[in-house]
């Protein structure tokens, strides 16, 4: 296990450095000038332009931009906001929680929701509710995901007044609120405030519920087509022929063994629920790092672009290389 | 092979959805009542009721006939840019596929990396650099979408190239050219061709959060996305119209290349119909 955790580790570095050049190269190589971008529309000479290149060190030549953006990565240092002053990294830290939190909560979802009816569907092969969970998997990932997001909102926040239009907490709740980990759900808990910890998952649950729509449709389907595979296996046709309830040869036999593939799928759908992120966090005002990205664009901010990015790319890469591990420790047929 | 056509409801369903969208969109300018760009003399907002089916926005003008001419940008993009993905990924995956070796290391590798990245942000990063735009959105949505056909065009290379006839092309003195482009790369397309329809639906649907985020053409070009992010500054008031009505023709549009995928995907495996 060891030995296929080095190998793993030691080709995610390559495979790393290749993400991190496509960013540099879309960022730095690409035409377009930030400093022109960033003060363009503006009352400013050529000199300031000039000066800009300076600060961001964008006059040196490219191999020696390279080998800093590199360097500073590798000491995780993401630079200096322009806009704010602040280390980059400080500013991500503080958001990351957020999205993680939102994340997680729609990953939670979107399995506990895909899996059911997964497995249902797959029960009921060729049935007509097999044709409806499929008709309807296919709508749930043709559905623009900040549409789900501000038609929930219609719905359950300005028509049904139930739930909250945005952010992490009542504007008062926030005001006497000092977070410890920025989880909120857990500091909430942490403090033993259940009022705050309803609170908190009151504004959670629309983005959660958006969010997992994207990969619910995703996780169905994986289930469904997993689940067929197995079900035509001989140890299921032994265990039926054992006369075992076929509640346990769908639950003992089926599922543990369907499952490989499934949790390979949720793992590598960590990429689209980061890109649906950006989406959701813009629609209920979640201050998480998608959101913080699409600031920094709008304030053209371009060394805050630049951090955002590689610390997405960063963060991918850990999830995909812990998916991989997981992989490898259910299924033993995987190994170097 | 027509009965297996009709034998194919997703198919069959997904195509009359795309034509029609497409037909609609093609001829929104005979269809729409108004000018989709000019003030009505209707009041600012108002609710659905003819002769404006789908009600009026914040200037004025007639939302049905805005959703009519809403699909022209959209489509373009996406099958534009997914044309882009198509030729540049396939041609690539061959190389890579027929070259082995260093060539096919690196490029695996960099559609790899690509391909582990949030495509939204990734397009996003680059629509940031080169500055909102058609062009740049269409190039961004292409370059994100490269590594789904070289994966496919690379693996069927790796297949073919090993069978019979292949081997007796290069017995008989075929060079290496000759083999790839006549003999393996012709015979990748199939499944190269699985890729598109699931594909589009993912562009229009990339298109539409680019758009959304503004990151497309400015005002007062109706394009769905857009006109969504329009609706949202009124959303607290309840004038819900503004962004269901955009949003149903994407969804439309999306299910119906959606659909046509799976359709596809039933006829080329039909042994695994309905798996998949």
């Amino acid at each position: 296990m060891l030995r296929y955790i080095l190998t793993r580790l030691a080709l995610t570095i390559p495979m790393l450095l290749i993400l991190l050049t496509v960013v540099f190269v879309i960022l730095h190589v690409l035409p377009g000038d930030p400093c022109l971008a960033m003060l363009g529309g503006r009352n400013v000479g050529p000199e300031d332009i000039t000066r800009c290149r300076e600060q961001l060190g964008l006059n040196r030549p490219l191999i020696v931009q390279y080998l800093a953006y590199v360097g500073d990565i590798a000491r995780l240092n993401f630079g200096t906001s322009i806009r704010t002053g602040l280390p980059i990294r400080e500013e991500l830290l503080l958001r990351f929680p957020a999205t993680i939190e939102l994340a997680l909560s729609g990953m939670l979802l979107a399995t506990l929701v895909g899996m059911l009816t997964g497995i249902y569907a797959s029960v009921h092969h060729d049935q007509r509710v097999d044709h409806a969970i499929r008709v309807l998997n296919i709508v749930s990932f043709s559905m623009p995901v900040f549409w789900i997001g501000l038609m929930f909102l219609i719905i359950f926040a300005v028509q049904l007044r139930l739930l909250p239009v945005g952010g992490r907490l009542d504007p008062l709740a926030a005001v006497f609120f000092t977070p410890i980990t920025n989880f909120y759900t857990i500091d909430s808990l942490l403090r033993g405030d259940v009022a705050l910890f309803l609170n908190v998952l009151k504004h959670l649950i629309l983005p959660a519920a958006t969010l997992a729509l994207v990969i619910g449709g995703f996780i169905g389907r994986m289930t469904r087509s997993s689940m067929l595979e197995v079900l035509d296996r001989e140890y299921v046709r032994t265990a039926r022929a054992k006369g075992l309830w076929e509640r346990t040869v769908i639950k003992r036999h089926a599922l543990t063994n369907a499952l490989i593939p499934i949790v390979t799928v949720i793992g590598l759908q960590f990429a689209l629920l980061m890109g649906g992120a950006i989406l959701t966090e813009t629609v209920y005002s979640w201050p998480g790092i998608a959101r913080y990205l699409l600031e920094s664009i709008d304030a053209r901010d371009f060394t805050a672009i630049q951090g955002t990015v590689v610390f997405i790319a960063l963060f991918i890469s850990l999830v995909n290389l812990l998916v991989d591990i997981l992989y490898a420790r259910i299924d033993p047929r995987v190994r170097f | 092979m027509r009965r297996r056509l009709l034998h194919n409801p997703l198919l069959l369903a997904g195509g009359v959805i795309v034509v029609l969208m497409v037909a609609v969109t093609l001829l929104a300018p005979f269809l729409s009542p108004f000018d989709p760009t000019e003030p009505t003399d209707a009041p600012r907002l108002e609710a659905p009721r003819p002769p404006h089916y789908m009600g009026t926005d914040q200037l004025q003008r007639d939302v049905f006939s805005r959703v009519l001419h809403g699909g022209r940008i959209p489509i373009l993009v996406a099958l534009t840019s997914v044309a882009v993905s198509l030729t540049t990924g396939t041609l690539l995956g061959w190389i890579a596929g027929f070259a082995g070796g260093r060539v096919d290391r690196v490029l695996s590798l960099l559609m790899d990396a690509i391909y582990s990245f949030p495509a939204l942000i990734l397009a996003i990063a680059i629509v940031a650099v080169l500055g909102p735009g058609l062009v740049n959105m269409t190039a961004a949505i292409a370059f994100v979408y490269i590594p789904a056909y070289f994966r496919v065009a690379r693996a069927q290379v790796l297949v073919i190239r090993e069978q019979e006839f292949v081997e007796a092309a290069q017995a008989i003195g075929a060079s290496r050219t000759r083999t790839l482009l006549r003999h393996v790369a012709p015979n990748t397309l199939p499944a190269v061709m699985t890729v598109p329809s699931f594909n589009v639906a993912d562009a229009i649907l990339t298109e539409a959060a680019l758009s959304f985020l503004g990151f497309g053409l400015p005002p007062p070009t109706p394009d769905w996305g857009f006109d969504i992010q329009n609706g949202q500054k009124f959303l607290q008031s309840g004038f819900w119209w503004l962004i269901t009505f955009p949003g149903f023709m994407i969804i439309l549009l999306a299910v119906g290349f959606g659909m046509i995928g799976e359709g596809i995907n039933d006829l080329l495996n039909p042994r695994r119909r309905g798996v998949g």
